[in-house]
């Protein structure tokens, strides 16, 4: 098996903060996705939107400024900026299921090629949590995922079928792997950009589902 | 004559009518919102086989008295939530430990679907359609019916016999103003429950809080607790 170096988490939330764009409400979830808040501008040209009801919130605060009531939906401290709202749980999933939140960034165990997300049960775990994840599956626009491209001992989580409890199903559009970045189409998983250095049979080689490979496939640079 | 809401200088007399095998709404997410006073007042009182609803309930935060620290007492026969595990899957919670010994009975509700069981139990609803779970396990033994060409589930609604909930002023009609995300599933719990006590951190004079930011109307509210920290 290959031992060439894969995308940091930096590079990951870099490459997949550039998705973003001006306009947008996002609602970033809980570990790697909560990453991507530190690439994006906070000039409010984007709207971040938390499940607990804090929707418009910014950078994390300096040490010292911590406010003990200002935190986003992984318990983390957050900012407010101007213009910032605060709602109820009940009202921040109106946003959601209503379809007023644009991108939803969620981590991942599984995706399958037809868009099905597995995240929130973890083998040999009894318990899981499904959080707000289930809702923005079918609530976003759109569900982008950020997750390493094998498990620890070297599985595919880009899979045909998922294995583990599904979080949504047909609900993923775009998936950022520390290997690149893939689009999921009607035809299945399509490769956009690569790590550099690694070829596309090479990232195949670690895909259980059947990989496309762009006809401009780029690197993914910082 | 206006209505005023007895106010309580100590948490243990403002639970002290909780029974064993109550349901019991505990609010909050993460630190802000959660009624910790309330939480270490019932846990002293040890009221035990309770049903609890909750955002998260697995109790591995020792230093935040929330839903789980019931959990984590022994006090708890089920638990409604969304967060029964830590987020770190490498930690086990109370609740797997105790659902694997067969001592609690668990259901993992979808957040949004949560609190809006909860609106629906506060506002007279019979229950909703919705999207959330559909081709996932939290559709199944639930009924199931096409609007717009797309799947809902039927969820139904939660009430329970407390809430316990957390505000950062009341005044003495029950009017609640929050502070920033302590709103959270506060408003919501506080309309879902046949007595809802409201631990915050200032009770003032009917009149002393701006109407425009009342979030939760005094009707909701039965009992004030004053808090001893913050």
């Amino acid at each position: 098996m290959s031992e060439k170096e894969r995308l940091s988490r930096e590079l990951m939330a870099l490459r997949l903060a550039r998705e973003l764009k001006p306009g947008m409400v996002v609602n970033l979830g809980i570990g790697m996705p909560t990453l991507v808040s530190d690439y994006i501008p906070h000039d409010g040209s984007l709207v971040l939107h938390s499940e607990n009801g804090v929707i418009g919130f910014g950078p994390t605060p300096r040490e010292g400024e911590e406010d003990p009531n200002l935190v986003n939906a992984g318990g983390g401290f957050i900012t407010l900026l101007p213009g910032g709202a605060f709602v109820s749980h009940a009202d921040a999933f109106a946003m959601i299921r209503g379809g007023h939140v644009d991108v939803a960034v969620l981590g991942g165990l599984q995706v399958s090629e037809q868009g099905d997300l597995a995240n929130w049960l973890v083998p040999p775990r009894a318990l899981g949590s499904p959080g707000g994840a289930v809702d923005l599956c079918v609530g976003a626009k759109q569900v982008f995922v950020v997750m390493e491209h094998t498990t620890r001992d070297g599985k595919p989580r880009l899979v045909s079928r998922c294995t583990y409890s599904l979080t949504g199903a047909r609900c993923v559009s775009l998936v950022m792997t520390d290997l690149g970045l893939f689009q999921v189409t009607p035809q299945g998983f399509l490769l956009r950009e690569i790590a550099p250095g690694w070829t596309a049979a090479e990232v195949r080689s670690l895909t259980e589902a059947p990989l496309a490979v762009g006809p401009e496939l780029v690197e993914v640079r910082a | 004559m206006i209505s005023l809401k007895p106010v309580y200088s100590s948490a243990d007399q403002a639970v002290a009518d909780i029974f064993e095998g109550a349901t019991i709404m505990v609010a909050g997410f993460a630190r802000p919102g959660v009624p910790q006073e309330l939480v270490k007042a019932l846990i002293r009182k040890g009221v035990g086989k309770l049903t609890v609803i909750a955002n998260a309930a697995h109790g591995t935060r020792e230093d935040l008295a929330d839903a789980g620290r019931l959990v984590a007492a022994g006090l708890v026969r089920k638990v409604i939530t969304s967060f029964p595990a830590p987020t770190r899957a490498s930690v086990e919670g109370y609740p797997e430990k105790l659902y694997r010994q067969g001592k609690l009975e668990v259901e993992t509700v979808p957040q949004g679907t949560l609190s809006e069981r909860i609106r629906a139990g506060g506002i007279g609803l019979g229950g909703f359609w919705v999207r959330t779970g559909v081709g996932t396990v939290f559709e199944e033994g639930k009924e199931k019916r096409l609007f717009n060409g797309q799947e809902h589930i039927l969820e139904r609604p939660l009430r329970a016999d407390f809430a316990l909930l957390r505000a950062r002023v009341a005044d003495a009609l029950g009017n609640l103003v929050y502070d920033k995300a302590q709103r959270n599933f506060n408003p919501t719990m506080a309309m879902a429950a046949a007595v809802t006590i409201v631990e915050v951190d200032e009770v003032v004079e009917p009149g002393g809080l701006d109407s425009e930011s009342i979030a939760t109307p005094g009707i909701f509210i039965d009992r004030i607790v004053k808090a001893q920290s913050g």
